[in-house]
């Protein structure tokens, strides 16, 4: 086992996951590219989307991926951080609103 | 910022360029053989379709020093053609059916016989292109008048803008490049360069500000024109992507950064043979600034000579030699033959 978790080489070996179960691997990577091919969203469009849910499902490999892909379809450095904080804003969001569910317990539980 | 050259850096010297992409000594990873690799496309030996493109580089002099110039140009350099040289391209183009004539550099305004050079192929009747680095228009006074001195001669005007926005423009080619460029493509459009029914041609070249590829150019082209004009009213009629070559200073770019392997891992993985069938040498002639002559300028600056023994010097030029050899290649040629493919008219593929 190597000694961390993730390695960036790992990222070339994604393709390689079908060696362990081919079947559902094709299907996952045939799903996989008609996600991301023009559609009633541009691929450009679906990169930076792609770029915002790395981030709030925190996977490295994506960072990275989507971080080169946004960059080669032209983004800004800018816009790629905004795309971040839609991410931040519905994880924070996500997390806050659940607060009323804490909220609900409290009063009813409260005299 | 001085040129390699400049600087002494062994990086300015094309056998080492070369013992770099040849990994020889001092890349750490191997790269499959790029003759090989046209070899399984069925390609190999590759052979030129004609000459229909001859380019001229009329020098290294240039006001800009960018960060990924593969000629190692600069205010520093000082080679430049000379009028008895051009005198001689011109001898070629009056005597062969060339249709067109790519004059670049350097800032190829820099050369004080451009104007000469430019009149003379334009009563040969040839289709002419400058590749102009929009920023010399604006750089002196002398150069205002160039918009007017195109549109006179029916120039096409393919320029730089690596980006819609400044800073990464200015991060690539210099502080302050973005806002000169923009006023030099505003004094391009007020003579009626890019502007629809004109028949002045403006095109502009993309080519990423790093180590990673072009996106699509249709792609590319869409968000620069609505930047453009939304921010500037500047308008242009094509862009053309260009993907970074691993030469000179943007070779010096990838080691220094320590992109080199990524970078080149990643021109290999993308080769595509379709690309590759398109590629620019394959109907371009590169002339030096001393006379000699190349497959491109990507083997120009890396003093790779075209494989016709009798004709390395335009003044030797023999057509059919010419049209008969094998194109000089090497690794830096993934370059040309990733994704979508690039030439200095953009995608290949």
């Amino acid at each position: 086992m190597q000694p961390t978790y993730y390695n960036p080489e790992d990222l070339k070996k994604f393709g390689s996951i079908g060696e362990f179960q081919k079947k559902l691997a094709d299907k996952f990577f045939t799903y996989y590219g008609e996600v991301f091919a023009e559609g009633e969203l541009s691929a450009r469009e679906k990169s930076l989307i792609a770029l915002a849910v790395s981030h709030a499902v925190q996977c490295p490999y994506c960072i990275d991926a989507y971080s080169v892909d946004a960059m080669e379809k032209g983004y800004t450095e800018a816009q790629m951080m905004e795309a971040v904080h839609v991410a931040a804003a519905i994880r924070g969001g996500a997390t806050l609103v659940h607060g009323v569910q804490m909220m609900n317990k409290v009063k009813e539980l409260s005299m | 910022m001085k040129s390699l050259k400049a600087s002494q850096s062994v990086l300015s010297r094309a056998d080492y360029q070369l013992e770099v992409l040849n990994n020889q000594s001092l890349a750490k990873k191997m790269f499959p053989d790029f003759a090989a690799k046209l070899t399984q496309a069925g390609l190999f030996p590759l052979k030129p379709t004609g000459i229909e493109i001859f380019q001229v580089n009329v020098g290294k002099m240039c006001n800009q020093t960018c960060k990924h110039c593969h000629v190692d140009a600069g205010p520093d350099r000082k080679e430049i053609m000379t009028r008895e040289t051009m005198q001689q391209c011109l001898d070629v183009l009056s005597t062969h059916d060339i249709p067109i004539v790519d004059i670049t550099g350097g800032a190829p305004e820099m050369n004080p016989n451009f104007r000469w050079f430019v009149e003379e192929c334009n009563k040969l009747g040839k289709k002419i292109i400058v590749r102009c680095n929009l920023t010399i228009i604006v750089a002196n006074p002398k150069y205002h008048d160039l918009p007017e001195f195109y549109r006179q001669h029916q120039v096409e005007v393919v320029s730089s803008l690596p980006f819609y926005n400044a800073d990464r423009t200015d991060r690539q080619r210099g502080k302050g490049v973005f806002e000169s460029s923009v006023q030099a493509l505003k004094m391009l459009n007020q003579v009626g360069y890019g502007q629809e029914g004109s028949g002045l041609i403006l095109n502009l070249v993309y080519n990423p500000a790093g180590a990673f590829l072009p996106a699509t150019q249709a792609s590319l082209e869409k968000q620069f024109k609505k930047a453009l004009l939304d921010e500037f009213g500047i308008r242009f009629n094509q862009l053309y992507a260009i993907t970074n070559m691993p030469v000179s200073r943007f070779l010096d770019f990838l080691l220094q950064s320590g992109n080199y392997e990524g970078y080149m891992e990643k021109l290999v993985n993308s080769f595509n043979p379709q690309a590759a069938a398109g590629v620019m040498c394959r109907n371009t002639l590169s002339v030096g600034w001393d006379g000699s002559l190349y497959d491109c300028d990507f083997n120009q600056m890396l003093e790779l000579q075209v494989s016709a023994p009798t004709s390395t010097h335009i003044r030797q030029f023999n057509l059919n030699e010419l049209n008969n050899r094998d194109i000089v290649l090497n690794q830096h040629c993934y370059g040309c033959t990733a994704g979508a493919g690039s030439s200095c008219g953009g995608n290949t593929a």
